[in-house]
């Protein structure tokens, strides 16, 4: 008679022999097996296949609703064409203001409400395909038998398989990190302690890539973040660091939290310097950066990880910098980050997701695929000022990444609309309204001479 | 999918609200799904900072005003009825069916189109465009790229050209009359394409 208790146990022992030696430890050398290569590309014929029978779906129900790639006609005109048409029955000398001037404005102002040219960038990338997951099923309806039988299996092996595999790592990697970081703070200050260290961190970053099935491809290695340096990243979600980190040690900045957190904040910080502050710290900026700019001035520390974006973006576009990362000086190495949304949303929408039910979703997700560029180093120049170096780097991050180069700011607040991002518009304007500062300031002219 | 009226059904008083603006249900159905996409937290209603998402929208000198024009003072939210009454001021005239004298006045008609205009000068609400009214529309259009000199001259010349019975001001009438030749039914519509 077989005990089904310890068939259970063998199966267990079994499976956790297997994620050891084929996973965990493979992961820790950076080697890789090539399964997650294959599984990759079955995946992508497999979402291919889907997304032809959806569109062939499609086509057999008129109906059915379609991305709006443009609803409106805009008026193409530039400013001064369209000026100067509501204008036309202006007496030609005319070249200032007029009361029609504001229907130019409010005729553009109306069409981008109706429909704007940039989507909605905190809300998750609506795909033209269906991954087969049911949290980007926002459009799509039943369409075949067998397009539901691919989809309850994808569920079965995601939740049944993927997942619990997934979870493991998870454990067995920050519970290494804890380990490890605390046993390495234990050694005396030596370049032993910071090899061991740097082993360590990589190590427990690889299991934790794994943990979440990510796919990293590493671009332009050459320009990788050096000792001294700030390394500057746009932000998706907090996965960002186990992404940078598979490839590098960073100091990391941030909130010391309570918790589990706050436990692997802390020993993290045994084995080798990061940035933690409390949050009464946080309000200080000139604490805060000067104790940057001390990190920054030890060349022999590791470089910085900083988000400048200050929030979670959803990876289609990059939202304006906040230039208190960039007065601290040094270089900065910027790096762009790219997920592709195929194989699952990696983008963490705070407000509707806490950490654990988002890691459960990406852990449940089919698997992250990730480009990662480095981008040459930049420095401030003469005479710039911390705005403008940053947004310069933004727009080589944005252009690197094949993300659109946003103006605006993520923590727009209501209520104000801020003026800085009017200044374009009203540049142009008045150069048209007030003609090469010809107009003499106090010149008013007589009233209706010509009536 | 079914037919275009039982979609239709997805949205509250739908064929009240085609009666009322106008819109044909297609126009109005790709409303509401605008409407949804900018109502990001699925609320059923709009609130300032939906609009102020919009980049477009906060890039626009009078981006603020527009956004004030759809949410009257004491109102923080925007149902779909309300958005959609507001939107069509913007549809294109020429089409309207044949009314009767007892029906109120068409949003998209010139004159209605020229009352949103002069709302958008007018914030007071008063019927008169007063010149410290004009000066602020013109400090939003122009910012800081204009001396304060300039911008009162600038101010006093409409006003002076604008105002027929000298009153200082500038009321719906002499508005209305300022821009009689003005082509406002075509650059004050939003036409959709088919």
């Amino acid at each position: 008679m077989v005990d089904p208790l310890s068939v259970a146990a063998a199966a267990f022992q079994l499976w956790a022999l297997v994620v050891v030696f084929f996973i965990v430890l493979p992961a820790m050398f950076g080697v890789s097996l090539g399964v997650s290569g294959v599984y990759i590309q079955i995946l992508v014929r497999i979402l291919q296949w889907a997304t032809v029978r959806i569109q062939r779906g499609r086509h057999e129900q008129p109906g059915a609703a379609t991305p709006s790639t443009g609803i409106i006609e805009h008026s193409g005109g530039s400013m001064e064409e369209e000026l100067e048409q509501l204008r036309l029955s202006r007496r030609p000398e005319a070249g200032e203001f007029t009361l029609s001037d504001v229907i130019y404005f409010c005729q553009k102002g109306l069409e981008s409400i109706v429909e704007d040219q940039v989507t909605q960038r905190f809300s998750s990338e609506e795909l033209a395909s269906w991954n087969l997951l049911t949290r980007t099923n926002q459009n799509f309806q039943y369409i075949s038998l067998r397009l539901t039988v691919f989809w309850v299996l994808g569920v079965l092996v995601r939740y049944g398989v993927l997942l619990p595999l997934r979870v493991a790592l998870a454990v067995i990697g920050l519970w290494w990190l804890v380990m490890g970081t605390s046993v390495v703070g234990f050694l005396p200050e030596s370049s032993v302690k910071n090899w061991l260290s740097e082993l360590v961190h990589l190590t427990c970053y690889r299991i934790c890539a794994r943990g979440l099935s990510a796919t990293i491809h590493y671009h332009d290695k050459e320009n990788r973040p050096r000792k001294g340096g700030i390394c500057v990243a746009n932000h998706t979600t907090p996965i960002d660091v186990v992404i940078l980190a598979n490839d590098g040690c960073y100091a990391m900045v941030g909130q010391i939290h309570g918790g589990l957190m706050g436990v692997i904040q802390r020993s993290m910080l045994r084995s080798c310097p990061h940035i933690w502050f409390e949050r009464s710290e946080m309000k200080d900026r000139h604490a805060v950066t000067s104790r940057l700019r001390a990190h920054v001035c030890d060349k022999n520390k590791l470089p910085i990880l900083i988000f400048p974006e200050g929030t979670c973006v959803n990876n289609t576009s990059v939202l304006m910098f906040k230039k208190g990362s960039f007065e601290i000086g040094g270089t900065i190495h910027p790096v762009a980050i790219k997920y592709d949304p195929r194989f699952g949303d990696a983008f963490w929408n705070s407000s509707k997701y806490n950490m654990v039910s988002y890691l459960l979703r990406m852990m449940s997700s089919w698997a992250i695929v990730v480009n990662v560029w480095y981008l040459p180093p930049m420095t401030i120049q003469e005479g710039e000022d911390a705005a403008h170096f940053a947004s310069r780097v933004k727009s080589a991050i944005a252009r690197r990444g094949g993300l659109l180069d946003l103006a605006w700011d993520g923590g727009l607040k209501r209520g104000k609309v801020k003026d800085c991002f009017r200044e374009e518009q009203q540049k142009m304007y008045s150069s048209i309204v007030v003609q090469n500062g010809s107009q003499p300031p106090g010149a008013i002219r007589a009233p209706h001479e010509d009536e | 999918m079914g037919s275009s009226s039982s979609s239709l059904s997805h949205i509250p008083d739908g064929q009240q609200l085609m009666g009322e603006t106008g819109f044909s249900a297609a126009h109005l159905l790709r409303l509401h799904e605008r409407f949804e996409l900018l109502d990001k937290d699925s609320r059923g209603h709009l609130r300032p900072e939906d609009f102020e998402e919009i980049r477009e929208l906060t890039e626009n000198p009078v981006g603020g005003r527009i956004i004030g024009a759809f949410f009257p003072p004491e109102k923080e939210t925007l149902d779909f009825p309300s958005f959609v009454r507001i939107l069509a001021h913007f549809r294109p005239t020429g089409k309207n069916r044949s009314r009767d004298r007892t029906q109120p006045e068409p949003a998209n008609s010139r004159t209605g189109k020229l009352k949103f205009a002069f709302k958008l000068y007018d914030q007071d609400r008063d019927g008169k465009i007063s010149r410290d009214e004009l000066l602020q529309v013109l400090r939003a259009m122009l910012g800081l790229q204009v001396t304060e000199e300039q911008l009162q001259s600038i101010a006093e010349r409409a006003i002076q050209e604008a105002d027929l019975n000298s009153d200082g001001a500038i009321s719906f009438d002499e508005f209305k009359k300022s821009l009689e030749k003005v082509d406002i039914e075509h650059k004050m519509s939003i036409r959709f394409l088919k």
